[in-house]
């Protein structure tokens, strides 16, 4: 991990609108040569926004944007030359088989018969898409195609790779698969911007993670420091009746979790002297538990927690 | 490389991957050439019969409309073939894949350099097969081997013409099925011109529009290539057309291209 010299993406003050609804809020990021950086967030939190923004394919309204030490607004086809994307959707080409596909792609980045032939090659036996070259893509498993769509992305050998979603209804195997080449392009020096709304696949992958909510970063730094902010998760506790909801509720300082439901989540690390002191709490009061499950943080701990949103703070206290 | 160069190489690529998509999906240009050679025969031997005896002509008939409607039939195809491109780059707007194209450093307008093209060529490749089965049923010109070259070159001159509008008007649409639909009163208009029978039979409000719509001109100098009619400043006019059609065509393209929403 190399932090000196000039960062691979510095982003500052990006605006962004569609209509009246504002996407992003002046986000500003810095993600240094060789690294990976993911964006963490719930859908619609501008995560996607934000990618099309830095692959150059919507135009900010506002703010600084350099890629590989290009000026996306002033130099969009030198920061095209630098960069790949890969995004959830695919983008391959469902009537050419896989081999042409990486062909199309060196005809048009203008390497030459015999280096096209070379990258791809190579790509294919690193992706393990050698048996599939010669077919076209609807034969394909959705692992499959999701490397075959990044493998046309690395026929450029770009500096920089958006990888927005990469394993977003990918099966367990194949989400694997896909984190190994990751981490392969990361040990080939390449940087990578990442989103996910999952926090394991940011925590396998990412040396930095940054929230974001409503357009703007709450909060950004390692996989181990964004834990600490979220203590572990929560308990849900599940009771017979609205009459005992409602005095765990008063107990406990938590609000009902509403709708009807007969359950109140608080806040907690879920380890053995937690949970002791939790019952003890609920014991005193003379309340009666129906039922009671361990969550492990999720995204929605984290972002509970970071956004300010209703989170049972004073109770972990 | 320079721009130009550029242009050239990556528009070559991408129509390269058209003719490619063409013939592994070729239900498209199937179409684009069944509907016309279906209209030749209803026109020929269902209508022609009546049709032919209306021309005027000394020995009026079948064999006389046969000649008369050929080249209405080939720019009615032609505006089968832009529908079909329209289908076509609606369809390919909805696969990711020209995002991609849109983040590479690569010549813009090739995207769409590529389609028209490719559109060009299948649809010339739609209409040797309409004259083919023309000469099949009888159909016998007079033209020479120049006059052969003309009609090509007016014939390839109107669907370029034509695919730089309904490339515009795929990019315009939201969905495949919008795309089919907008560019239907094209294919209505050889039927208000001199496509399939004189302008002279028409009542004055609609023989005033059919003598100075575009496809009026481009019909007649077909016809007179084809058949030795008189063309008069019919190529002209033509020309001026198809060079207004295809400049606007273009210039709408280009915008709905960079205005497109990312994905």
């Amino acid at each position: 991990m190399t932090t000196t010299g000039t960062p691979a993406i510095s982003v500052t003050g990006l605006r962004k609108s569609f209509g009246p609804k504002l996407v992003l809020d002046g986000l500003d990021l810095t993600v240094p040569e060789g690294t990976v950086f993911a964006l963490l967030g719930p859908n619609g939190a501008g995560k996607t926004t934000t990618v099309d923004i830095l692959s150059t394919l919507t135009p900010a309204d506002g703010g600084e944007v350099r890629i590989a030490g290009h000026d996306l607004h002033r130099e969009p086809d030198a920061v095209r030359a630098s960069i790949a994307l890969t995004g959830q959707f695919s983008a391959v080409d469902d009537l050419l088989t896989g081999a042409e596909n990486l062909r199309l792609m060196a005809d048009l980045l203008h390497v030459g018969r015999r280096e096209g032939q070379r990258r791809a090659a190579d790509l294919l036996e690193r992706f393990d898409l050698v048996d599939a070259a010669g077919r076209v893509p609807s034969t394909y498993s959705g692992g499959m195609r999701r490397r075959l769509d990044l493998a046309m992305g690395l026929m450029g050998d770009p500096r920089v790779v958006f990888l927005d979603e990469p394993t977003t209804g990918l099966d367990p195997r194949s989400r694997r698969a896909m984190w190994d080449v990751v981490r392969g392009l990361v040990a080939d020096g390449v940087t990578i911007l990442l989103t996910t709304q999952y926090l394991e696949e940011a925590d396998q992958l990412a040396d930095r993670i940054g929230v974001l909510d409503a357009g703007r970063l709450v909060a950004e730094g390692t996989a181990d420091e964004l834990k600490r902010m979220v203590p572990g998760g929560h308990v849900r506790l599940e009771f017979s009746g609205p009459e005992p909801l409602e005095r765990a509720a008063h107990a406990l300082g938590v609000p009902p979790a509403g709708d009807g439901v007969l359950a109140l989540e608080v806040t907690g690390d879920g380890s053995v002297a937690a949970l002791k002191s939790l019952l003890a709490r609920l014991d005193d009061a003379g309340i009666d538990v129906a039922g009671l499950t361990v969550h492990t943080p999720d995204l929605d701990d984290v972002f509970l927690a970071l956004t300010g949103h209703p989170t049972p703070a004073e109770v972990t206290a | 490389m320079s721009t130009l160069a550029l242009t050239v190489h990556d528009s070559a690529t991408m129509l390269r991957r058209n003719l490619k998509r063409a013939v592994r999906y070729p239900g498209l240009t199937v179409i684009v050439a069944a509907m016309p050679i279906v209209f030749l025969l209803l026109f020929v031997f269902v209508f022609g019969g009546t049709l032919g005896a209306g021309l005027g002509l000394p020995s009026g008939g079948r064999a006389e409309y046969l000649a008369y409607v050929v080249p209405g039939i080939l720019v009615l195809a032609i505006t089968g073939g832009a529908q079909g491109t329209a289908i076509g780059i609606a369809m390919d707007m909805t696969e990711g894949i020209i995002a991609r194209f849109r983040t590479m450093s690569i010549a813009r307008a090739s995207v769409l350099t590529g389609h028209v093209v490719s559109a060009v060529i299948q649809t010339m490749a739609g209409l040797a097969m309409v004259v083919a089965v023309a000469l099949l049923i009888g159909f016998r010109p007079e033209a020479n081997a120049l006059e052969w070259l003309g009609v090509i070159g007016v014939l390839a001159m109107t669907s370029f013409a034509l695919s730089w509008l309904s490339i515009a008007m795929g990019l315009q649409t939201k969905t495949v099925e919008a795309a089919s639909n907008l560019p239907m009163p094209l294919m209505l208009l050889p039927f208000f011109g001199s496509g399939f029978v004189p302008v002279e039979s028409m009542p004055a409000g609609l023989r005033w529009f059919a003598e100075n719509q575009p496809f009026t001109p481009i019909i007649e100098t077909t016809r007179g290539l084809l058949t030795g009619t008189a063309i008069g400043s019919s190529g002209l006019v033509a020309t001026a057309w198809c060079a207004a059609i295809a400049l606007v065509g273009y210039l709408w393209a280009r915008t709905n291209y960079e205005r497109r929403p990312a994905r």
